[in-house]
């Protein structure tokens, strides 16, 4: 494929005009615009057929007009619509090209309009012999070859450049490059001292042991887990509704830890979706398995269990397509996909695969299974055997405890005795004064008529002030079971799959409509567009649908995978649509980058540290971001990777920056949830219960952004202002904004007040020297270099007319520094203290310091 | 192309990208703030294809679910057949909430209706401050919803679609039109509790702007704390000390931007001035004092009591002020039980206060450019629930509008004799978004973003319709 110089330009021109007029564009706009050469199927055509004609013409056969399919080549030429190498005799061409309203296709009510060089596009493909292509992702990929020695990736990529006359950027310096590696394998800044380490280092590998390093952090699976929370939808509360919390924070220690572990992505998958039926299953496999209990529930009281259940299986077949296939299954919840070959069929079949998962339909959610170490289970098993034991003590005197009640209210009854708390000269308390009176009146009643209440109060009476019979082995129980139910309390626990004996009926609902029970019955099976498994004469189980998501044979998983990998690398997929590689998605710029991505991820045995190391070890990655303006012209998007890509860090991320410049971060690992502070009234909109926000203290106040509590219904404001989802959907792909709101955060919310005041202490303590060796202090601490000559003209007097000010005013400097919870070091000057605050803050707050380039 | 890219070269078309343009901007405006008159947020659609009747909608959210049948929705022939049995014809196999499988009983209207307005409309006799306006108002008795639990239903509502995930109607209208206020944003929400304790949750989704930029989102003015989330100083530090180091951020940033070339930079200055002004412009907007004792008698209302009469009269100011969409949520209309004395505090909080907003918007001028929308997220039973109350329903529910684009003093459509079900012109809610849009100048079925393989629409999939004879 050569493209010259001519036709990169009017790629740039089509570029503008589509801006102008809001048209989409065609993806590789370079090839699009490429001159005569052969037209392909799914590069040229498919996208124009898709958009413009399927919806009428396609999968759909509810939908579909004249009886016309173009998305199958025998159908199209059969119906005359293409006559291969004979675009004047394809009525499809004719068509297109007519101006009578009532004749052209796309018709005008559907707003869809072909521009010339579609038109021309089409015409040419039908004159080349209108040969069809399987689309792109459902072919299985084909790895190229690349030369030993050689990066996979940088080979490929240049063999592309050079095909577009473009070259690769230079190598970033090495302060870059570490804080671009920290950002996205840590998800942190590096420390000063761990820069001028790497700059320092001359040995040829160093680039390659900062890699491995970073590998071997712990830190790394935290930053890993961020996406893959995303697409999954972790969250804390269940999100319909009452918005209730549930137990389910070890399942994002278990994602953590399978990234730290380089647990093996089909491993990865498997225990997700099947975890629980694995043959030598376990607590860790289980804790995977809550991935199928991550979805919304609702615990409403006029909710309709056959809504909801057909809420939650269409919710498990996105999440299914989300994560894993790239397909935009839920289209075929109501109808055969407009666009893909998947069916309403498929769609319900899929739903069958987790028609055997235990869940309340319209419930709370359970406690869910206890994760423990082999201690705890040891500890709970024995808590368990003792009340169980004090139980049967308990029990066997039971009998003869009730024959005392009764002796004891027959003689109260018969001897008119008035219980002590109610006597004139009682000292007993209102509340046993108020006991003792519902006793009386229980008494009062026909034993026959007492009802449960009265019962229980009698007994509880009797039991606790009036008897000593069988004391010990009344104690005893309420001993054994206070403590197995204190011990129980403290364990964690989390959702998880478990299998039940008689599996949810799945059927078709004809147009996704619950109510209609008029639909096919289906069995667990996979789209029928897809290869098959090799499994006959039983029914298919979740565990083999795991197993297919992660076989050799499925063409989609490792190729979905790896898009999202890369975006977290340059900041876009390879196929720029991360949720959908389908017809409607967009053909990746480098279609066989993206296949030898995902051969070698299966090849390596789905080793996904492996790919990490592959990606950011090669050239490409390790380019500078900053374009030449000629670069910026050819490749405005940077799609062809002439560069590396600059972009905002991600909610969590700008947090734990924040958190590590200034020293109060805390860095442990996992474990439920922390509440950063809030602004009171934040959640008042929650009913069912009222709910206030207590905001942790201590160290939880200062642990990673990833640990926040998610609150589907309003997650925290802070981690809204910079995009963080609220996980009420599978989201493969953050919006990353740029507005006022995350200005707003920055400058007053408390955490970055704190971090500032923090930062300041800091720098006052460690630094000694000048107020501009302390600016040259703290701008290392933050951006990992020295500030420019015109920043420190613009920051030192900032400085001094801060000090000036509180040293006139310090009562503001105490009101400010009172900010959060972290102590004022008692032994500095607190105008001095609060000038160098707003130092901080100034720092905290740049562009460049939330940004990885 | 997509909308994201579609803005980062925006930005830079109308930014420029060199460090001196952009600090000039920012110097200028840091000078001094209030002088800063920001260009209006401009939209993506370039001209509209319909004439533009409404500038602005204020929707008027009756959240829990407010009975048709103690409101606007006048049946005397439920009150006939009141505790008798449900002609079965009618309920047969149908979706009910609550009451799904219970005995079903008429439940007549438990307050008398009175003819008012010009044409001598019957509502509710506990209504009759909006009865005093009927004339600006057209009422939908026709209408209907998908869903039957709160938070689908207010989803579906808000997006035209019960799948989170989706834009609300105020982001979609953000998103095509922008927005006129240059220091607010230009989609607001307001929220306001009942006093009957049925105060249903309502999940920050419903503001949410989905798969559109996030500064499309609604953001929320609170009554109690900061109006808008941190938009006040830390403690100590002034709007002076604030304004140095906003000042100071932007010639750091510009100086980056001159090095980098990042495009980013220049909205990102763009943005603390944004949130400077925001944090002048907000407590001026909050602060009703400078109303008068006329105007707080109209709405029946005192600064700052949080109630909805009060978010009316700052939904004219934020009008006033140029932000495109206004949502108000006033809760409490979840009456399951006691429906007649709960129908008497919500008239009681709410009558007044709508008869007020449209009065205030008309003699200031502004009612004709102004589309008001009244509606809950679905209608309640005719049967009894529990004896005193009505079960959720989506069948039949009332919806009004008023204002921009709006035939007033009639009436729209029709529910059968008991208000079971609509039957005549029945309306869907993407036929409401889609004479929403047709009043603003937008054409509802050509107004789609790409999302997950499909043109979306605020309207949805199916065809919805223009409810062209309410228009004017």
């Amino acid at each position: 494929m050569v493209h010259g110089f001519a036709g990169r330009r009017r790629g740039l021109s089509m570029l503008v005009i589509g801006l102008a007029y809001g048209w989409p564009i065609a993806s590789p706009i370079i090839a699009a615009a490429a001159g005569p050469t052969a037209v392909e199927f799914n590069r040229d055509i498919r996208p124009i057929l898709s958009d413009n004609c399927f919806s009428c013409h396609g999968p759909d056969s509810s939908h579909r007009q004249a009886d016309l399919r173009l998305d199958l080549r025998d159908d199209a030429v059969a119906a005359g619509a293409i006559v291969p190498g004979k675009s004047a005799e394809s009525t499809l061409v004719t068509r297109i090209n007519v101006t009578d309203p009532d004749e052209i296709m796309p018709p005008p009510e559907s707003h869809k309009k072909l521009d010339a060089k579609q038109k021309e596009l089409l015409t040419r493909w039908i004159e080349q012999g209108a040969e069809y292509q399987k689309h792109w992702s459902y072919e299985p990929p084909v790895k190229a070859d690349v030369p030993a020695g050689t990066n996979g990736i940088d080979h490929l990529v240049h063999k592309r450049l050079s095909a577009l006359g473009l070259k690769p950027s230079a190598e970033a310096d090495r302060r870059t490059l570490i804080r671009r590696l920290s950002f996205d394998l840590l998800g942190l800044p590096p420390t000063p001292e761990e820069v001028a380490a790497f700059e320092q280092d001359t040995t040829p590998d160093a680039y390659e042991k900062l890699v491995d390093r970073l590998l071997a952090n712990p830190h790394y699976g935290e930053r890993m887990a961020i996406g893959w929370l995303d697409v999954v939808r972790f969250a804390d509360t269940c999100g319909y509704h009452s918005d209730k919390p549930r137990n389910i924070w070890p399942y994002r220690d278990w994602v953590i830890k399978s990234f730290n572990d380089n647990r093996p992505f089909d491993q990865f998958t498997i225990h997700q979706v099947a975890g629980d039926l694995l043959p030598d299953a376990d607590q860790d496999s289980r804790v995977g398995s809550a991935f199928n209990r991550l979805l919304l529930s609702t615990d409403e009281g006029g909710a309709q269990a056959k809504d909801y259940e057909a809420r939650m299986l269409t919710d498990r077949v996105r999440a299914i397509g989300a994560t894993w296939l790239g397909q935009t299954t839920g289209c075929a919840q109501c109808h055969d996909h407009k666009f893909d070959p998947i069916t309403a069929r498929d769609f319900y079949s899929l739903g069958a695969f987790f028609a055997d998962i235990q869940e309340g339909i319209i419930a709370q959610r359970e406690d869910g299974m206890v994760v423990g170490t082999p201690e705890e289970h040891k500890r709970l098993a024995e808590l368990d055997a003792a009340l169980a034991a004090a139980k049967k003590n308990f029990d066997a005197i039971v009998p003869q405890l009730n024959v005392a009640q009764q002796q004891w209210e027959a003689d109260l009854v018969a001897y008119k005795v008035m219980l002590p708390e109610l006597a004139a000269d009682s000292k007993a308390s209102a509340g046993d004064k108020n006991l003792a009176k519902q006793v009386a009146a229980s008494l009062a009643q026909e034993a026959a008529k007492r009802n449960g209440n009265d019962k229980k109060v009698l007994q509880d009476y009797f039991r606790t002030k009036a008897t000593q019979l069988f004391k010990a082995e009344r104690d005893g129980f309420a001993k054994a079971e206070q403590e197995r139910n204190g011990f129980y309390a403290s364990l964690a626990k989390c959702l998880v799959s478990v299998k039940s004996a008689a599996p949810r009926t799945v059927r078709i609902l004809p147009r996704g409509n619950w109510m209609d029970e008029t639909g096919e019955v289906i069995k667990p099976a996979l789209p029928g567009y897809l290869p098959q498994p090799k499994i006959e004469g039983r029914e298919l189980t979740r565990l083999d649908l795991a197993e297919w998501l992660v076989s050799r044979d499925n063409p989609l998983t490792a190729r979905v995978v790896m898009n999202r990998l890369w975006k977290q690398f340059f900041g876009t997929g390879l196929s720029r649509v991360l949720d959908d590689l389908g017809a409607q998605g967009e053909p990746p710029t480098n279609p066989e980058l993206l296949d030898w991505l995902a051969c070698e991820f299966m090849d390596a045995k789905w080793d996904m540290k492996h790919m990490v190391r592959t990606i950011v070890t090669s050239a490409t990655y390790r380019q500078t971001s900053v374009a030449s303006s000629q670069l910026l012209a050819a490749d405005p998007y940077n799609r062809e990777l002439t560069r590396q890509s600059t972009f905002r860090v991600d909610a969590e991320l700008v947090r734990d920056a924040a958190l590590v410049s200034s020293g109060l971060f805390v860095p442990t690992i996992g474990g439920p949830s922390v509440k950063p502070y809030q602004p009171d009234g934040y959640w008042e909109n929650l009913n069912f219960p009222v709910r206030t926000y207590p905001n942790d203290v201590g160290e939880k106040q200062y642990r990673r952004g990833l640990y926040t509590w998610w609150q589907r219904m309003f997650l925290h404001p802070s981690m809204v202002a910079f995009d963080a989802p609220s996980r009420e959907e599978c989201c493969a792909e953050r919006t990353r904004s740029n507005i006022p709101q995350q200005a707003l955060v920055l400058l007053n919310d408390p955490s970055y007040v704190e971090a500032s005041r923090a930062l300041a202490a800091r720098l006052l303590t460690e630094c000694s020297g000048s107020p501009e060796e302390r600016m040259a202090w703290a701008w290392k601490r933050v951006l990992q270099r020295l500030p420019r000559v015109e920043e420190m003209e613009t920051v030192m007097p900032l400085y001094r007319q801060q000090l000036a000010a509180y040293k006139a005013d310090t009562k503001a400097a105490d009101d400010l520094l009172k900010t959060g919870f972290a102590s004022v070091p008692a032994d500095i000057d607190k105008a001095e203290l609060a000038a160098w605050t707003h130092v901080a803050r100034v720092l905290l707050n740049l562009h460049e310091t939330i940004t990885r380039s | 192309m997509n909308i994201h890219e579609h803005n980062s070269l925006a930005r830079r078309a109308f930014l420029g990208r060199t460090a001196q343009g952009v600090g000039g901007v920012a110097l200028a405006a840091l000078a001094a703030p209030r002088s800063l008159e920001a260009a209006p947020q401009r939209g993506v659609l370039p001209s509209l294809p319909l004439p533009q009747k409404a500038k602005r909608v204020i929707w008027l959210t009756m959240a829990g679910g407010p009975s048709h049948l103690e409101t606007f929705d006048h049946k005397p022939k439920l009150a006939e057949l009141d505790d008798q049995p449900m002609p079965e014809s009618m309920t047969k196999g149908q979706q009910l909430a609550q009451l799904q499988g219970q005995k079903l009983i008429c439940f007549g209207p438990q307050h008398p209706f009175k003819p008012m307005g010009p044409s001598g409309t019957h509502i509710c006799e506990l209504f009759p401050h909006i009865g005093s306006v009927l004339g600006d108002i057209c009422l939908i008795n026709s209408m209907t919803t998908d869903a039957i639990n709160h938070d689908p239903a207010h989803m579906f509502m808000n997006t035209g679609s019960q799948i989170a995930g989706r834009p609300s109607m105020g982001s979609w209208v953000t998103y095509g039109l922008g927005s006129e206020a240059a220091d607010l944003p230009g989609f607001v929400v307001l929220t306001s509790l009942g006093r009957g304790g049925q105060n249903q949750p309502i999940a920050a989704r419903q503001w949410s702007s989905g798969f559109l930029p996030s500064k499309y989102q609604g953001v929320q003015l609170r009554g109690k704390g900061d109006p808008v989330l941190y938009l006040t100083n830390p403690n100590g530090i002034t709007r002076e000390r604030q304004g140095a180091d906003i000042h100071a951020i932007n010639l750091l940033n510009a100086q980056h931007d001159a090095l980098t070339g990042d495009p980013e930079i220049a909205t990102r200055i763009a943005q603390y001035e944004m949130a400077f002004a925001m944090q002048a412009s907000v407590p001026g907007l909050m602060d009703m004092a400078a109303e008068g004792p006329q105007t707080l008698d109209l709405y029946g209302c005192k600064p700052g009591d949080g109630s909805f009469a009060s978010n009316c009269l700052l939904a004219r100011r934020l009008a006033e002020r140029g932000v495109r969409f206004i949502q108000l949520y006033h809760k409490d209309w979840d009456h399951h039980g006691g429906v007649k004395d709960g129908i008497k505090f919500k008239a009681e909080e709410i009558d007044r206060a709508c008869m007020a907003l449209i009065t205030d918007l008309k003699n200031r001028g502004m009612l004709d450019s102004t589309l008001i929308v009244w509606a809950g997220e679905f209608g309640r039973t005719p049967m009894s629930q529990g004896g005193s109350g009505r079960d959720h329903h989506n069948k039949a529910m009332t919806v009004w509008m008023a204002g921009g684009g709006i035939k007033g003093g009639i009436v729209h459509g029709a529910s059968d004799d008991l208000g079971y079900a609509a039957v005549d012109k029945i309306c869907t809610v993407h036929d409401l978004h889609a004479t929403m849009l047709h009043c603003l100048g937008i054409q509802h079925d050509a107004f789609s973003v790409k999302f997950q393989g499909l043109d979306a629409k605020l309207t949805g999939v199916e065809k919805a319709s223009v409810l062209k004879d309410i228009l004017v």
